[in-house]
């Protein structure tokens, strides 16, 4: 297993076989089961809460209001504004107001709904323009604007000969993993408690957990569980407090695991969005000014909202030149479900707004979409809008002209003979057989940062051990951060087999025994504790090199390969499990990446982002443009991902991103009324199948970033990001229809 | 809760009179989903798989007669010559394992206005077979459904097959759905042509607290269509069809679709329908 090598996932056999071991799957032998009570109301003042009658129903032994919770009622990634238990207010439809464990599942749920809350309640503010209204009842102690984010580059009374305007409106999107959440909390003698979960980052979730329960860190000790997706929905705590509080109290291992309806609620949601657009260019296409008010909803609790909406902010123009820009992003909170991470986290709304802008700033002017894109592309040693001079390759142009040159596929007319319903709108369910058909091609491009931003502190943490196992050299990585999916599994296993050349790398479970490694998110955990996999594996192999020159007066120049110490040309010199012995070499590193700084207050600007990574799609898609339907008949994407470590992965990451963003552009959409989900199903949250899903072409550039580990990117989010919006470019130009929100529903297309 | 599980079809009507509150589950397709989503709690589940008799089918009469539990898989495989229209449906039915347990019998009990099957049922004009220990009944399909998720059927009957004659004539079937395969249906058209009666039978299905025959617009294009001569009838006729069968429905505004769009899909669905159905008239039914 080396750097740059397609290797497979260890789990892959065992997921196809159901074999698999899910957080869902977890067992105690005597454990209870835990449920929650929550509410049904989007917004309500809680006057009591009677748990006699749930206490009496059978099997239960334990039930926890806010009263019960050991330590502060009150956790948050960025603010702490939302309780583990709601005591006075409830801010949300769902949220959680007490807990049950019993002996069965079902025990645990009916005694949930024989729980009484008296509710006195309140109008929802479900509208996150109605929440800035200077009457609007203040949700929280500062007021509604959870953050402001202002940018003012350039000449701020820049004036254009050729201006463009747009509305656009993105529906809330849901990460939809297919593991719900759950975990098994188990108590111990002294006090303390092991959680086994599937979360995004255990050291955060240990943090926050110590403070909620009243115990020190070290008395919360977290092992990672086998996980069913993420994408930013395992950033926040769900059911973490709530087991532990359970478990703790009952003396029992407790489990909850959530039903797909909770799970709707049991998680924070991309943030639906409003976002007006201005765009002034002169008569040859180039940006003059760009002019922006991007309105998040943010829901009832902060979550991950205002690096959320310094995201949204900062790439609000797309990775294009502006000399002058006048960015206004606001995230406010209203009474609908919390939003906060998800794939692309930011990036994804706004690159909605100003693709479609470019594409109407190309109409206006006559040109050809590509060429304006190409006109202004962003190079290496631009600004940026936020001031930071961009470095490393800025392949903006080269995507473009990528996903231009690939060849388009067969028109679907004319085939003749019997007509295949799969590869029309609609599919099998026969709606067309080729009337109203129309096709579009549509383009983007978005670009987002890698890694954390604005100063928030970025490291990951290795522990690297070398050492002889049935007289072969084996490593032992160990690290704290969490396979999602994404495959950082193979990525650590790849680069300590690498850096050490040991064929045997074990790559151990994560867990809190180990330092922090940050959070599996913003596309960073190759980069980051890939880096410090890297960095222990070398101080690993120094002292190897070190020990084989002391004690066999070897000359310079060695290094390790397939088990073996040799020469600079290869001769060996000694199997490297003769040199080690009974030795262990054992080296812990940190790994930081390049300072970040935080956005200023009143203009933005800052050298906010460490990394930048691009990814730009062209989408064929054919409309039946009388029913409203769609069927995407191909996507095609170029991406630099600097280096690609273990290539299959990267392919998986671009088609996966792609297939999340093509569901956002054209079916999924959680449907609230009145601060209420109306579809926490997957019957009617509609996610896409391999009906709907193209075959994606791809070109996959390896551009190296100097700065970074091997070279490379981030991988997992750019796809996330242009892909919907080349699907909403497509659709726009078969049907002409100016297509300002998405998701796009049929009746958008048709009335 | 109380399990019954009968291994003969009068040992099921039994238990049937003698708990009249029993809920039959076949594929459990449906009423597993209910009970998992805690919209249904029943005290007593009669399971019907052990019951042969129920997955059979065969000719009598020169109808076809379906048991209650022969699959969408296998209607698809065994039926699909004889009843076009309703295996076109059961391909929309979800997944393939979804089809490999579920029964048009089981969609008849659940009497969902979505219900796939309802529509080609409609219009085939097929027969329900409803049996008791007191006597068997056969009620036409367009007199089955009483209500949103009600249906003809008396406490003390099991719903023991359908009966659809063989299609007489081009069949088609129509869903829309916000994705293309595995979706609940938006709304849905099914339509048959009887060469030989010169009928013409519509179904719809997910616009309306029922499932819903469009009569006006099957009158009024019976009298259009040019039926020895199979010259295709005239765009303005084609699109009163559509008129007349979107007015048949009563949608509503929904998490699925809204009522406007419903109506207009109908319509769009209608006539592309009549289309392909004449078109297969003309080239290839004798």
């Amino acid at each position: 297993m080396r750097v740059g090598e397609s290797v497979r996932r260890p789990d892959g056999a065992a997921k196809v076989r159901g074999r698999f071991e899910y957080s869902s799957d977890l067992h105690a032998p005597d454990m209870l089961w835990g449920a929650t009570v929550r509410s049904p109301h989007p917004y309500a003042r809680i006057k009591a809460i009677d748990i006699s009658a749930a206490r009496a129903m059978p099997g239960v032994h334990v039930v926890l209001t806010h009263k019960d919770v050991t330590g502060r009622n009150l956790y948050g990634l960025e603010i702490k504004d939302q309780p583990v238990l709601a005591h006075d207010f409830v801010r949300y439809w769902g949220e959680a107001v007490a807990l049950v464990a019993a002996d069965h599942p079902e025990q645990a749920r009916r005694a949930a709904q024989a729980l009484k809350v008296d509710y006195e309640v309140l109008k929802p503010i479900t509208d996150a323009e109605a929440a800035l209204a200077p009457d609007a009842a203040k949700l929280h102690p500062n007021g509604n604007i959870t953050r402001q984010v202002k940018i003012r580059h350039g000449d701020q009374s820049a004036r254009a000969d050729i201006v463009v305007t747009g509305e656009y409106e993105i529906g809330m999107q849901d990460q939809a993993p297919l593991g719900p959440e759950s975990g098994l909390a188990v108590p111990e003698q002294d006090g303390s408690v092991e959680l086994h979960i599937a979360t995004q980052w255990l050291h955060v979730d240990q943090e926050q957990l110590a403070a909620v329960l009243g115990l020190p860190p070290e008395k919360v000790r977290l092992t990672m569980a086998g996980i069913g997706g993420a994408f930013g929905a395992r950033e926040d705590l769900s059911m973490q407090a709530h087991a532990c509080l359970l478990a703790l109290e009952a003396g029992r291992p407790v489990k909850m695991s959530y039903s797909r309806t909770e799970s709707f609620v049991g998680h924070v949601h991309r943030h639906p969005g409003r976002l007006w657009y201005e765009h002034g260019a002169d008569r040859d296409g180039r940006l003059v000014y760009v002019k922006a008010r991007i309105l998040l909803d943010g829901g009832a609790y902060a979550s991950s909202s205002t690096a959320v909406i310094a995201n949204a902010s900062c790439f609000s123009c797309g990775p294009y030149r502006v000399p002058s820009a006048t960015i206004d992003g606001i995230v406010a909170y209203t009474n609908n479900p919390p939003c906060g991470a998800m794939r692309g986290f930011g990036s994804v709304q706004n690159c909605y707004a100003h693709e479609a802008q470019m594409d109407k700033l190309a109409a206006e002017l006559k040109m050809d979409p590509v060429e304006l894109r190409m006109r202004n592309a962003l190079q290496t040693g631009d600004k940026l809008i936020t001031g930071q001079t961009i470095d490393g390759p800025v392949p903006v142009a080269e995507l473009l002209k990528s996903i231009a040159a690939m060849p388009l596929p067969a028109s679907g007319e004319g085939k003749g003979g019997d007509v295949d319903l799969t590869k029309l709108p609609g599919g099998v369910s026969n709606t067309t057989h080729g009337e109203g058909v129309k096709r579009g091609v549509g383009y983007a491009i978005g670009f987002k940062n890698i890694g954390y931003s604005e100063g928030f502190k970025d490291y990951s943490t290795a522990k690297v051990r070398l050492f002889t196992k049935d007289g072969k050299a084996r490593v032992e990585v160990h690290t704290a951060a969490a396979e999602v999916g994404q495959g950082l599994v193979t990525v650590q296993a790849q680069i300590a087999g690498t850096e050490l050349g040991v064929n045997d790398v074990v790559v151990l479970d994560a867990d809190t025994n180990v330092g922090s490694a940050g959070s599996s998110s913003a596309s960073r955990q190759t980069y980051i504790t890939g880096g410090a996999v890297k960095t222990a594996s070398e101080a690993v192999r120094d002292r190897v090199i070190a020990m084989a020159r002391a004690e066999l007066r070897a000359p310079s120049g060695l290094h390790i390969e397939n088990d073996n110490v040799v020469t600079g040309t290869g001769k060996l010199v000694v199997p490297l499990a003769t040199l080690l012995g009974d030795e262990v070499i054992e080296e812990t590193r940190e790994f930081h990446p390049r300072q970040t700084f935080p956005l200023d207050a009143e203009t933005g600007q800052a050298d906010a982002h460490m990394q930048y990574a691009f990814a730009a799609h062209r989408a064929v898609v054919d409309v039946d443009a009388e029913l409203g339907l769609l069927k995407v008949v191909e996507l095609a994407t170029a991406q630099d991902v600097g280096k690609a470590i273990n290539p299959q992965a990267v392919e998986g990451q671009i088609e996966g991103g792609s297939a999340q963003g093509l569901g956002l552009a054209v079916m999924e959409e959680i449907q609230l009324k009145d601060g209420v989900i109306r579809n926490a199903s997957f019957t009617d949250y509609l996610l896409p199948t391999i009906l709907d899903m193209p075959p994606v072409r791809m070109d996959v550039l390896e551009l190296g970033d100097p700065n970074s580990p091997y070279g490379l990117k981030g991988v997992g989010e750019p796809p996330t990001i242009s892909s919907g919006p080349a699907i909403a470019a497509a659709v726009r130009a078969a049907t002409g229809r100016p297509i300002t929100r998405v998701p796009i529903r049929p009746h958008d297309l048709t009335l | 809760m109380n399990f019954l599980q009968p291994s003969t079809w009068a040992e099921a009507l039994a238990m049937k009179a003698a708990h009249p509150e029993a809920l039959p589950i076949a594929g459990g397709t449906d009423v597993l989903v209910e009970i998992n989503l805690d919209h249904n709690r029943p005290d007593t589940v009669m399971d019907l798989t052990r019951v042969a008799d129920l997955a059979e089918w065969a000719t009598e009469d020169g109808l076809v007669r379906v048991g209650a539990g022969v699959t969408y898989t296998r209607i698809i495989d065994e039926l699909g010559d004889r009843m076009p229209g309703l295996a076109m449906a059961s391909r929309t039915v979800g997944s393939p394992q979804i089809r490999n347990r579920g029964t048009v019998g089981g969609n008849l009990g659940t009497a969902s206005p979505a219900g796939d099957a309802h529509p080609p049922l409609l219009a085939s004009d097929a027969l329900v077979e409803l049996a008791s220990a007191s006597g068997t009944r056969r009620v036409p399909v367009r007199d089955f459904f009483t209500g949103p998720k009600r249906n003809a059927a008396r406490k003390d009957e099991l719903i023991a097959a359908f009966l659809i004659e063989p299609a007489t004539g081009p069949q088609t079937f129509s869903k829309v759905g916000t994705r293309n395969a595995m979706v609940i249906a938006v709304c849905s058209f099914a339509l048959a042509l009887d060469a030989g009666r010169r009928r013409v039978r519509t179904g719809i299905g997910s616009a309306g607290p029922t499932p819903l025959p469009a009569p006006e617009a099957e009158q009024f294009i019976e009298g259009e269509l040019d039926w020895d001569g199979r010259q295709p009838p005239s765009d303005a006729a084609v699109a009163r069809f559509g008129e007349l069968a979107a007015a048949a429905a009563k949608p509503i505004d929904d998490v699925r679709g809204t009522a406007a769009y419903r109506r207009h899909a109908l319509s769009v669905m209608a006539r592309r329908s009549l289309g392909w159905a004449w078109q297969d008239y003309r080239v290839g039914w004798a």
